[in-house]
C-alpha cells in the first residue's frame, strides 16, 4: 500500500463555497425566501418595540419636565406638618415660583342633564404647569379658569355627560361654569382619565364647596419652577431625607425621568418577550421548512460529495443559504418593524403621558438584523447538520437515514446553544435570573403542552375518525399525514395564536362576570364614603326615605404603623437583617372598629378579642393573613400605630382571612371597640340600588344634600373595568396577531413545499376520474381539519389556562361563553381553509399535464 | 502493467428486518490500469453495491479495496472524498446533474474543487468534444436525456481522473442516443487513458470492455476477457 498517493487534504475554498451557495440557490430562491418569511414577523414586531423603547427613552429625555409640568412637585396626602411647611419655605429664598393643589375624589353634578360621577377634583393656584400645557378647548380656557368660578372639565366627562363649554357643573356647594374641554394636563394618560377623570378648579374657591373639611381625604401638592441656576437635583438630595421624615414625597424631572423610563423600560420589555415568542414560532416554522428543503436536496449533495465535496464544505454551502437569506429576510423585517412602530404609539396611546416620535431607530434596525441572522441560523442548524451524514452512495440508491439525537452529539450542542439563546435573550429583557429562569422554563412547558396537546388532538382524529364517511372526508384528513407533511407544528403555531387570544377573551369575560357576579343575589353594589360623623344620622336616613337599604354603616380612621416591636421605619432602613419592608412604615392604613368579625372575615391564627378590658389595656388587632405573610407579621408582635398624631399601642391578637371579592368595606388592620372610636373618622354606607334609574336619583339627592360624600356604583366600576380590559386586550391581541400571522405563513410556506407532492395527489385523482369539484372539496376538507385541529388545540389550552386562572387566582367560576368559543373557532378554521385554498389554486385550477410541466 | 484497483476478500452485509443479509459474498479481482472492464449481472446481484464500494462511496463488511494503491478501508469519508475527486470520475445511469448548475458549471466542479487555474476554457474544450459547445448555459432541465449524459461524461473526464466508474450509462437513453453515448465514453476514455469500470446488465455494451466480471448472488461466478482483449493481445 502506497500512501503517499493520499492527495493532499484539499482547502476549504470559502469563495468556492459562495460560489456553489449562490448557484445551488438559483432555482430554491423564492422558497428559502418563503421559509424565512417565517420569521420577518417576528423581526418586525422586536424591532418595531425596540424602535418604540428607543424613541421612547428619547421622548422621555425631551419631554420629562412636560411630564412633571415643574422643576419639584411635592405630594403629601395629609396636611403637611409644621416642620414640612417650615422646609417649604425655605426654598422660597430660591426665588421660585409657586403653584399649589389639593386634588382628591369627589361627586359632580352636571345640572343640566342631573348627571353625576365621581371625579378627581384638582383644585390649583398659580400658574402650573410651567412645563408643557393644560390643553384644552378653547385654548384660552386654561388660563381664564384659574381666577373665575370656571371649571377644566375632562374631555370623556364632556362625552358621557353630553356637556358643552359654557354648562355648568357643580362641585361641592359651589356652581362652576365649564370654561374649556381638559384635553391633556401633565402626566395624565388615557387610562387615567378612565379610572378619575380630571375635573380642574381654582384653589381659592375649595373651601366654598365645603369639599376640604377635616378627615377628607385630600392630596395636598406643591409645584416648583426654579431660577435656571438652580441645581435642582442637588436640592433634591439635600431634601431627601428630611423629607422622608415629614412623609412627604416629591419628584424632580430627573426622578421622573427615571421613573417613566422604568416603567415603559418594563412595557416594552414585556411586549419584546411577546414578540420573541412569535419569533420563536417562526423560527419552528423556518427549521421545519429547512428539514424538508434538505431531503430535497440529498441528491445534490450525494452528487456534490461524489465529485469529491467534503461534509464540511456541503454543510457551508447550505448555511451561506440560510445566513443570507436570514439576512435578507431580517432586512424585510427590519423596513416591516419600522413601519410598524408608526402604529405602536397609536396603539398604546392610553398608557402614554407623553407624545411619542417614530423616527427611525439604527440601534434597533441593528439589533433587529442580528437577531434575525443569528436566530435563523441557530433554528435552521437543527435540519442542516444531517447534511454531514449524507452519504454519496445515495446517488446509486436513495437511502437517506437520520441519524437520531442520541447519536448525533452535534444536535445535543444545537439544542444547547438554542436554549442558551432563548435564556441570554430573556436575561437582556427581564430583571434578574429567576425571572429569566421562569420565562425560559415557561416557554420550555408551554412548546412541550402545546407540542403534546396538538399531538394528541392529530391522533385521537386520526384514531376515531369514522371509516363510514365518504372517500372525500377522509381523502381530505388523511392528506394532512402525507410524507413530511408539517401538521403537527402548523398545529402549534396558529394554536399558540389562538391559545393567546383566546385566553384573553376568556380573562376579560371571567373579570367582567366576577364584578358583576358581585353585584348580583342582593348583595350590596353601591358605597358611599367620606361621610363625617355629622351627616351619618341623615345620610342613612335619606337612603331608607329612598327605599334602599342601609346594609353596613362602617367608621373609617386613617392610621399609620410607626413602630414594630420596637423598631421604626429609621431602623428598618438602618439595618436590613430585621427583615422590615418599608413600605410598611409609609403606607396609611384605613381601619375601622368593632366587636364582631362580618360574615367575609375568618380568623386562622390566634383570637379575636372584640373589646378591650379597659382604658389601660393594649388593643388585641386583627391583620390580613395575607398582607402578615408579606410582611412578616405575627401574632403576639407589638405594634405601635399612629392615631392622626397620637401613639396608639397594639399587639397582633390575630390573623384572619378576607374575602376581598365582596362589594363591602374590608380591611388589612381591625380594632377592637374602645381604642380609637373617638379618632377622627369619616363613614361609610354600604347599599343596593335596584336599578340605574333609581342610582341616578339617589345619588343626585345625596350629591346635592351631601356634596362632599362620594358614591361608587358598581355598575360604574364594571364600565371603567371594562374600559381598562378593553384598552389593555387591544395591545396584547395585536401582540398575539403577530403570533397567528406567523402561523399562516409557516402554512402558506407550508403549502408551498408540499405543492409537488399536492400535484402529484391531484394528477393521480383526476387520472382516476376525480372531478374538479371533488378535488377542490378533499383540499378544502384538508385545510378544514387542519384549521379545526389547530382551533381545537388552542381553546383547549385557552379554556384550561383560564379556568386555572379562575380558579387559582381569581377564585372564581369558569364559565366560557359559547358563543366565543365557536366565533374563535370559526374565525381561525375559515381563515386556514381561505389561506390553504388561495395557495393552493393554481393546482385545483390549471389541468393537470400543464402543472407538472410548469411546476415540476 | 500495474493494479489501479484491488479487491480482496471483499464481503457486504446489510441488517433488514432485524436478519443480516448478505449482498457481496468474498469478491476477488484486480483491474489494471487502462484497461475496461464491465460488472455485469442480474437484477439484485449486487453489482451497483460493488460499484459503490469500489468507488470509496462506502465501506465494506469486511475485506480491503485498494484504489489506485490507497487502502479505501481506513479512510474517513471526507479523505475519501478527496480521492475521488482526485482519481475518479463518475457517470450514473440518471446522469446525476446539478440541477441548479448551468452545463458548463456542472463541467466545472470538480475543477473548482480542486483549485484549479484556467477551469473555463478547460471545461468548454471538454464541451466541445461532446459536442456541446454552444449549450454551455443551459441548465440540465433544458436539456435532453442524451446531452444531459453528453455533459456528464465531459465532467466525469474534467479532472483527468485515473478511473472512471459508469453505472449503467445508457440504461436511461433510448437505442440510437445510447450508441452515441457509447462511442463517445469510449473514444474519450482511450484518448484520456483512464480505466473504465462499467456497471451494466446490457452484455452488447460489456463486450465492448475487455474483461468481464460476472456476479450472481452476491458472488462473482465468472471472469473473463472479451474479444476486445484478445484482439488487442494479438
Amino acid at each position: 500500500m502506497y500512501e503517499s498517493n493520499l492527495p493532499q487534504k484539499m482547502p476549504l475554498n470559502f469563495s468556492w463555497i459562495l460560489k456553489m451557495a449562490w448557484r445551488d440557490s438559483r432555482k430554491n430562491r423564492s422558497r428559502l425566501f418563503l421559509f424565512i418569511s417565517s420569521i420577518i414577523l417576528g423581526i418586525a414586531a422586536l424591532v418595531a418595540i425596540y424602535s418604540f423603547g428607543d424613541n421612547l427613552n428619547k421622548d422621555i429625555d425631551k419631554q420629562a419636565a412636560t411630564l412633571i409640568g415643574a422643576d419639584l412637585a411635592v405630594f403629601s396626602n395629609r396636611p403637611l406638618s409644621p416642620k414640612a411647611l417650615k422646609l417649604l419655605d425655605s426654598l422660597k429664598t430660591l426665588n421660585p415660583k409657586i403653584s399649589k393643589e389639593q386634588s382628591f375624589a369627589s361627586m359632580i353634578l352636571f345640572p343640566k342633564s342631573q348627571g353625576t360621577r365621581l371625579v378627581n377634583v384638582r383644585a390649583l393656584s398659580g400658574s402650573f404647569p410651567y412645563y408643557g400645557d393644560l390643553e384644552t378647548t378653547p385654548i384660552s380656557a386654561s388660563q381664564t379658569f384659574r381666577t373665575r368660578t370656571d371649571a377644566l372639565v375632562d374631555k370623556t366627562l364632556m362625552l358621557q355627560f353630553n356637556a358643552k363649554v359654557g354648562d355648568s357643573i357643580k362641585v361641592g356647594k359651589v356652581t362652576f361654569k365649564i370654561a374649556g374641554i381638559l384635553n391633556k394636563a401633565p402626566g395624565q394618560t388615557g387610562l387615567s382619565s378612565s379610572v378619575a377623570p380630571a375635573v380642574f378648579i381654582p384653589l381659592q374657591f375649595l373651601e366654598k364647596t365645603g369639599l376640604s373639611q377635616k378627615g377628607s381625604r385630600i392630596n395636598y401638592n406643591f409645584y416648583y419652577q426654579f431660577p435656571e441656576s438652580t441645581d435642582v437635583n442637588k436640592l433634591a438630595k439635600k431634601l431627601d431625607a428630611p423629607f422622608e421624615k415629614e412623609d412627604v414625597n416629591y419628584d424632580t424631572i430627573a426622578t421622573k425621568k427615571e421613573n417613566t423610563g422604568k416603567s415603559f423600560g418594563d412595557l416594552t420589555k414585556f411586549l419584546s418577550l411577546v414578540g420573541f415568542i412569535a419569533l420563536l414560532l417562526g423560527c419552528i416554522g423556518v427549521a421545519s421548512s429547512i428539514h424538508i428543503y434538505v431531503r430535497e436536496k440529498i441528491n445534490t449533495i450525494a452528487v456534490l460529495r461524489c465529485l469529491g465535496v467534503s461534509s464540511r464544505q456541503a454543510f457551508l454551502i447550505y448555511i451561506v443559504q440560510i445566513v443570507g437569506i436570514g439576512f435578507m429576510g431580517s432586512i424585510i423585517g427590519c423596513i416591516l418593524g419600522t413601519l410598524i412602530q408608526q402604529i405602536l404609539p397609536i396603539v398604546l396611546k392610553d398608557f402614554l403621558p407623553l407624545e411619542i416620535t417614530s423616527h427611525i431607530s439604527g440601534f434597533a434596525i441593528f439589533q433587529g438584523l442580528i437577531l434575525g441572522v443569528l436566530i435563523s441560523l441557530l433554528f435552521a442548524l437543527l435540519p442542516l447538520i444531517s447534511i454531514r451524514n449524507i452519504s454519496p452512495l445515495n446517488t446509486l440508491r436513495i437511502s437517506f437515514a437520520e441519524t437520531s439525537l442520541f447519536k448525533d452529539k452535534l444536535k445535543w450542542l444545537v439544542y444547547g446553544l438554542i436554549l442558551l439563546f432563548i435564556t441570554s435573550f430573556a436575561r437582556l429583557q427581564l430583571q434578574n435570573w429567576l425571572q429569566t429562569l421562569y420565562f425560559t422554563a415557561g416557554i420550555l412547558v408551554a412548546f412541550f403542552i402545546l407540542y403534546g396537546i396538538a399531538a394528541l388532538v392529530v391522533w385521537l382524529v386520526r384514531r376515531f375518525f369514522p371509516a363510514s364517511w365518504s372517500y372525500l372526508w377522509r381523502q381530505g384528513l388523511s392528506n394532512l399525514f402525507r410524507p413530511n407533511n408539517q401538521t403537527v407544528i402548523l398545529v402549534v403555531s396558529i394554536g399558540l395564536g389562538t391559545a393567546l387570544i383566546g385566553t384573553l377573551f376568556f380573562v376579560q369575560d371571567i373579570l367582567i362576570s366576577r364584578v358583576s357576579l358581585s353585584s348580583s343575589n342582593n348583595q350590596p353594589n353601591m358605597i358611599l364614603f367620606d361621610i363625617q360623623s355629622t351627616q351619618k344620622n341623615a345620610v342613612a336616613t335619606l337612603t331608607k326615605k329612598q327605599g334602599l337599604p342601609v346594609i353596613q354603616e362602617v367608621p373609617v380612621i386613617t392610621i399609620k404603623l410607626d413602630e414594630i416591636n420596637g423598631h421604626t421605619a429609621a431602623d428598618a432602613k438602618k439595618d436590613s437583617t430585621l427583615n422590615l419592608s418599608k413600605h410598611v412604615f409609609s403606607r396609611e392604613y384605613r381601619t375601622t372598629f368593632r366587636d364582631t368579625l362580618t360574615n367575609s372575615e375568618t380568623i386562622t391564627a390566634g383570637k379575636w378579642l372584640g373589646h378591650v378590658k379597659d382604658i389601660n389595656d393594649t388593643a388585641r388587632v386583627s391583620i390580613e393573613e395575607g398582607y402578615a405573610k408579606r410582611f412578616n407579621l405575627n401574632v403576639g408582635d407589638r405594634l405601635v400605630f399612629n392615631v392622626q398624631g397620637l401613639p396608639v399601642p397594639a399587639i397582633v391578637g390575630s390573623l384572619r382571612k378576607v374575602d376581598w371579592s365582596k362589594v363591602q368595606t374590608n380591611f388589612i388592620v381591625l380594632f377592637p371597640k374602645g381604642v380609637i372610636d373617638e379618632a377622627p373618622q369619616f363613614n361609610v354606607l354600604v347599599t343596593r340600588v335596584p336599578n340605574n334609574k333609581k342610582s341616578a336619583e339617589y345619588q343626585q339627592q345625596i350629591v346635592t344634600k351631601f356634596p362632599n360624600v362620594s358614591v361608587i356604583d358598581l355598575a360604574l366600576v364594571l364600565s371603567v373595568v371594562d374600559e381598562i380590559l378593553d384598552k389593555i386586550s387591544f395591545v396584547i391581541r395585536f401582540m398575539a396577531g403577530f403570533s397567528i400571522i406567523t402561523g399562516l405563513i409557516v402554512l402558506i410556506a407550508s403549502v408551498m413545499i408540499s405543492k409537488y407532492q399536492r400535484i402529484q395527489e391531484s394528477v393521480l385523482l383526476r387520472t382516476l376520474g376525480a372531478s374538479r369539484k371533488q378535488i377542490f372539496t378533499i383540499t378544502s376538507l384538508e385545510y378544514f381539519f387542519l384549521g379545526a385541529i389547530s382551533a381545537l388545540t388552542g381553546l383547549i389550552i385557552a379554556l384550561a389556562g383560564s379556568w386555572a386562572l379562575a380558579a387559582f387566582s381569581f377564585e372564581t367560576a369558569f364559565k366560557p361563553d359559547l358563543l366565543l368559543i365557536f366565533g374563535l373557532f370559526t374565525t381561525i378554521t375559515s381563515l386556514t381553509v381561505f389561506i390553504g385554498l388561495f395557495n393552493s389554486r393554481g393546482i385545483v385550477n390549471r389541468p393537470p399535464l400543464e402543472v407538472l410541466r410548469k411546476d415540476v | 502493467m500495474a493494479t489501479i484497483l484491488n479487491v480482496r476478500n471483499v464481503n457486504k452485509t446489510y441488517q433488514s428486518a432485524g436478519k443480516v443479509l448478505s449482498v457481496l459474498e468474498n469478491i476477488n479481482f484486480e483491474i489494471e490500469a487502462g484497461s475496461t472492464v464491465s460488472i455485469v449481472g442480474p437484477s439484485g446481484s449486487g453489482k451497483t453495491t460493488l460499484l459503490g464500494l469500489c468507488a470509496g462511496l462506502d465501506r465494506c463488511t469486511s475485506g480491503h479495496i485498494e484504489l489506485n494503491n490507497i487502502n479505501l478501508d481506513s479512510l474517513s469519508e471526507d479523505k475519501r472524498a478527496q480521492v475521488r475527486n482526485q482519481y475518479v470520475g463518475f457517470i450514473f445511469q440518471n446522469f446525476q446533474l446539478l440541477p441548479t448548475l448551468t452545463a458548463l458549471e456542472n463541467v466545472m466542479v470538480p475543477l473548482e474543487l480542486r483549485g484549479e487555474k484556467n477551469i473555463r476554457n478547460k471545461s468548454i474544450e471538454l464541451l466541445e468534444k461532446v459536442g456541446l459547445s454552444n449549450r454551455g448555459h443551459h441548465y440540465p432541465a433544458q436539456l435532453s436525456g442524451g446531452e444531459q449524459q453528453r455533459v456528464s461524461l465531459a465532467r466525469a473526464f474534467s479532472n483527468s481522473p485515473r478511473i472512471l466508474f459508469a453505472d449503467e450509462p445508457t440504461g436511461n437513453l433510448d437505442a440510437e442516443t445510447g450508441e452515441k453515448i457509447q462511442k463517445l465514453l469510449f473514444e474519450l476514455n482511450r484518448d484520456a487513458g483512464t480505466t473504465l469500470v462499467l456497471v451494466t446488465h446490457d452484455l452488447e455494451l460489456a463486450s465492448k470492455t475487455q474483461r468481464i466480471i460476472r456476479l450472481k448472488g452476491g458472488q462473482v461466478i465468472s471472469d473473463e476477457l472479451t474479444h476486445q482483449a484478445l484482439s488487442i493481445n494479438s
